[in-house]
């Protein structure tokens, strides 16, 4: 390689390294503060005190959701590994929103209460037919039941 | 010693040579883009079973995922080629750069508005400020700066190798696009086709998926011959092998 192709690539390189490092960088500290949402637990926990507004992620618990008879109002629980919290909100839910998916509510804090304004619904990056997810279940359900039944045993 | 290779390479890299293999090149990739994207079309929207949360709506997948692979595959070919054109000074590089600018920004448009399409659908919003979301319209804010730029300089030249530069320090956007879904809490699900660890979609859903990411590549492959033709000819204008193809396009 001739010295002028030398000298080039060394600059090109060094550029790059500073732009890979202060990229790096950026995105070190972002991840501290740039949290898309907060989930029950970090909530109780005090994390979201200085937000007026945020956003509350986590699942809808089963058996939690109640629609009121003369309007859209809507209240449910979202849940998350350690903690839960009561959620309020009138307007229309997204199709996929139901018992045990993930949702995300934005909204302020009502005393122990999340006033929501808008609600969205996550999906995971699963994908399969409807027969395979039944069969999926069941089979599922079955181990349960077998796991169980071991329990049982060991217990005899 | 294979030494061959290197020097295929090198011949490929002279402009007269480069026309004519992409040439040859472009019917073939063409048809087959065509062919394999006719037959993932058919695959996904008529044999694919529906999904068992989102029912039909999830077939716009067969088009984003294979765009919004070609968004950040185009930007990866283009780095390469601004870093080489930046480097080397290789005409084709810079060539190569600045043709793909174009078909990757294009790409990018599409996965925003199908991405788009789909949150309204499954979400229940058009579009949110998420780290993935965000990162991908950075990315094609970054394809028109490129094509920005280099029409900014009355020497293309010049301006191809100035373009490349932003092209080249662009290429950090590729990670950060990438990973977002990892490294924050993001509203848009994580990556389903995984190259470590089993992909999380039935096998009836992921053949169509992996058709159309061929299609989409040939499409690139084609459209960038013949961009990369055009261009050369316009570069090369008053040069020997420029007037020969002319002449014989006068006779002929």
């Amino acid at each position: 390689m001739n010295p002028t192709r030398q000298r080039r690539l060394t600059i090109v390189l060094a550029i790059l390294a500073a732009v890979i490092v202060a990229a790096a960088l950026v995105v070190y500290a972002l991840q501290q503060n740039m949290n898309y949402l907060f989930t029950p637990s970090q909530v109780q926990a005090g994390e979201a005190t200085s937000y007026k507004t945020f956003r509350l992620g986590g699942m809808v618990k089963a058996d939690s959701i109640q629609r009121s008879n003369d309007s859209l109002k809507v209240t449910f629980t979202v849940v998350d590994a350690g903690g839960a919290m009561p959620v309020e909100y009138t307007g229309i839910l997204p199709d996929l929103f139901r018992e045990n998916q993930s949702v995300i509510a934005t909204g302020h804090m009502d005393g122990a209460r999340f006033i929501a304004t808008e609600v969205l619904a996550k999906h995971d990056e699963t994908y399969m037919p409807k027969e395979l997810k039944d069969a999926m279940a069941k089979a599922h359900a079955g181990k349960h039941i077998d796991e169980a039944a071991n329990q049982d045993k060991q217990q005899l | 010693m294979a030494n061959w290779i290197p020097l295929w390479l090198h011949k490929l890299s002279s402009p007269p040579v480069f026309y004519r293999f992409a040439g040859t090149l472009r019917p073939w990739a063409i048809a087959l883009a065509l062919v394999l994207g006719l037959v993932a079309l058919y695959g996904g929207l008529v044999l694919a079973p529906p999904d068992y949360q989102q029912g039909d709506d999830y077939r716009i997948i067969f088009i984003h995922v294979p765009c919004a692979w070609m968004g950040l595959f185009i930007y990866g070919v283009m780095g390469v080629a601004a870093f080489i054109a930046l480097v080397w000074r290789i005409k084709l590089a810079e060539v190569v750069a600045m043709a793909s600018a174009p078909i990757g920004a294009a790409f990018t448009f599409i996965t925003l508005v199908t991405g788009s399409l789909w949150g309204i659908r499954m979400w229940g919003t058009w579009w949110t400020w998420d780290a993935r979301l965000t990162s991908e319209l950075v990315l094609l804010f970054l394809y028109l700066g490129v094509i920005a730029l280099y029409h900014s300089f009355e020497d293309r030249r010049q301006g191809a190798r100035t373009a490349a530069f932003l092209a080249l320090i662009g290429v950090v956007n590729l990670p950060i696009v990438h990973f977002s879904v990892v490294w924050w809490n993001t509203l848009h699900q994580g990556s389903t086709i995984k190259l470590l660890g089993p992909s999380t979609i039935a096998p009836s859903m992921v053949w169509p998926l992996l058709t159309m990411v061929v299609a989409t590549k040939l499409y690139y492959v084609a459209s960038l011959c013949s961009r990369v033709r055009a261009d050369l000819l316009s570069l090369e204008a008053g040069k020997d092998w420029v007037r020969q193809i002319a002449e014989n396009e006068v006779r002929g």
